[in-house]
């Protein structure tokens, strides 16, 4: 799942120093070997959990059978990617993520930053605190107990959304089934859950912000909005930079949960997306060589993008994610 | 900042207030919908829709999703595997953050990168569930933690939190015949608490939130921890796909139980949230702005 919070930038180390001898390397070796005992635990879990299913990507070259293993199965080369492009559902689930993708970026990612400038525009450390409680907690619900949140408030039997629309004299709604509200159902959920919690950098990046700035400009006689304007957001540009980088990688990676909750036979055509594609295809259906091929287009698709913003990034003079 | 006694400042600070203060109660209120809803009877939830504090008093939901154990159960492995998870998650984020927090450890650059590169690309779900099965984790509660044990984000953030401690403490302890074990245990981690409790709360919400790795790797609907049990009878239920719905014949539950499950699913998280609350903000930013 991705984080919403803070990009972990890796910190800039002093250069390890030149050995003079092996002898020497040998001697800081042996004295730090509880060092790398400690390591032990966290070293295999990378290696079993994370880099194994690297190595169990190349399947997707395969005809996978399970009882033969990788070792057996037999290899098929670009089959299942040249597949990918010509399958007709293929385009539509990209289309549906490329979709939602872009509600993310053009609708939900804006909202944090302007909830963080009118946090901090707050006076009174009392209302503030207050707000922030309340706008993060969401965030601490899982996706199911959001869904489920407003599947009772949205229902056909006795929703509240529904009475409140018969109450005043128009027609109910079937949220859940029509394909029409999946994508605004989806995008406020995420705005729901998220928004609050995303404010959290961008305050501390304000926090930051050295306050005699703020003095001379009201000096020179600027309201309240010209100093969000050319104070504020100048301020925290390179960290609304970096999150843009971090969630422009994520472009296929939505999240399958949140998705396959919402999923439903009557709005199969908009609402599904590569993830739930691959948990359908691959493990109710078997095609495990298919949709790991899948997956491995998006992993690759995502990895491309990170660097290539990154890279853009950092050719307009801004930091960058590493 | 000074306060800003001219009128445009202060219609400014008026307008803004009610503005966030609206989005707070958008924000709560479906929630004390859903709680107010749980603690009355489906007849006063159908008659009065607007329910925010219940005129009629009723633990009538509560006793029925409690009087078959399903639930009992199900909040038990959920417990559990909260509890356990989050020790062993901390424990060996820990032993890991501090190695690579040393500066003269000869090769954590490898490391780090290693850590890194695992955010950035992925073998993806169906190559996870193939390591997963050929363990044997299939059907286990393991397969609930060890797969996603160390979220690589926690560990570098605890990772600069450590190497934010002065070196000079970890030399004087070695001096009094201190090991690296001591000097974790005995002087970094006490030292480390803000840190320590914003990083536990994120693998026990994480854990407690726990449904995907539950439908991925758990096949006996005996070991469904909550989340899942709360999908299926609320979000199956609601109207959709009544094909998909425990048998296709058993009407869906009344609201006031399907609110109840969704109270009982947020209880625990809601209830640590508080005490947690000042070091999370202080711990998260922390290890992302010195990051």
């Amino acid at each position: 799942m991705q984080e919403v919070t803070a990009p972990p930038r890796v910190v800039p180390e002093p250069q390890p120093k030149k050995y003079k001898s092996s002898s020497e390397l040998k001697k800081r070796l042996w004295r730090n070997k509880l060092l790398y005992v400690m390591l032990i635990p966290g070293v295999l879990y990378f290696i079993i959990f994370k880099y194994l299913p690297m190595y169990g990507l190349i399947i997707s070259f395969q005809d996978y059978k399970p009882y033969q293993g990788i070792t057996g199965s037999e290899w098929v080369g670009m089959k299942h990617f040249s597949r990918l492009f010509t399958e007709p559902d293929f385009l539509n689930i990209l289309a549906n993520t490329l979709i939602l993708f872009g509600m993310n970026i053009l609708i939900y990612f804006p909202i944090p930053i302007i909830l963080a400038l009118m946090l901090n525009e707050l006076r009174g450390t009392f209302f503030k605190r207050f707000f922030q409680t309340l706008v993060y907690l969401p965030h601490f619900m899982s996706w199911v107990i959001v869904v489920s949140i407003s599947f009772v408030m949205v229902t056909m039997d006795g929703g509240i959304i529904n009475e409140l629309l018969a109450y005043f004299g128009f027609s109910k709604i079937n949220f859940l089934l029509s394909p029409g509200w999946f994508r605004p159902m989806y995008i406020l959920q995420v705005i729901w859950r998220e928004a609050g919690w995303g404010t959290i950098i961008y305050l501390a990046s304000i926090a930051a912000i050295d306050p005699g700035l703020y003095e001379a400009s009201r000096m020179d006689g600027a309201g309240r909005l010209r100093q969000v304007w050319h104070i504020t957001l100048p301020a925290i540009r390179g960290v609304i930079i970096t999150l843009f980088i971090l969630k422009i990688g994520s472009v296929l990676d939505l999240g399958f949960e949140h998705v396959y909750l919402l999923l439903n036979s009557m709005n199969r055509e908009v609402a599904e997306i590569i993830d739930t594609y691959v948990y359908t295809a691959g493990l109710r259906q078997g095609q495990f060589s298919y949709s790991t091929a899948i997956g491995f287009f998006k992993s690759i698709v995502g990895l491309i993008m990170v660097m290539t913003v990154n890279k853009v990034s950092k050719k307009i003079g801004e930091e960058g994610v590493y | 900042m000074v306060e800003d006694r001219t009128f445009s400042g202060r219609l400014f600070a008026a307008v803004n207030f009610i503005l966030l203060a609206l989005i707070a109660l958008v924000t709560v209120l479906p929630f004390i919908h859903v709680v107010a809803g749980s603690f009355t009877t489906s007849a006063e939830l159908a008659a009065n829709k607007f329910v925010l504090i219940p005129k009629v008093w009723s633990l009538e939901a509560y006793k029925f999703i409690f009087s078959t154990n399903t639930i009992f159960r199900a909040l038990g492995v959920s417990i559990g595997v909260t509890l356990i998870g989050t020790l062993f998650s901390m424990f060996i984020t820990a032993l890991m953050a501090y190695g690579l927090s040393r500066r003269d450890l000869d090769g954590r650059r490898v490391f780090n990168f290693l850590v890194v590169f695992t955010m950035l690309f992925h073998g993806g779900m169906i190559p996870t569930f193939l390591v997963v099965k050929e363990l044997g984790l299939i059907d286990s509660y393991a397969a609930l933690i060890l797969p996603s044990a160390i979220s690589a984000f926690n560990m570098i953030i605890l990772k600069n939190f450590f190497q934010n401690i002065p070196e000079g403490l970890e030399e004087s302890a070695k001096i009094d015949g201190c090991n690296d074990f001591g000097i974790l245990f005995k002087i970094v981690l006490p030292l480390s608490l803000p840190a320590i409790a914003t990083i536990s709360l994120f693998y026990a919400v994480t854990y407690w939130n726990t449904y995907m790795s539950a439908i991925l790797y758990l096949d006996n609907s005996a070991k469904w921890p909550i989340q899942v049990l709360l999908r299926q009878i609320v979000v199956l239920a609601s109207g959709m796909d009544h094909s998909a719905t425990l048998d296709g014949t058993v009407p869906p539950p009344d609201q006031t139980i399907k609110m109840a499950v969704i109270v009982v699913a947020t209880l625990p998280i809601l209830m640590v949230y508080p005490f947690l609350q000042k070091h999370f903000a202080k711990g998260a930013m922390l290890g992302s702005m010195k990051g």
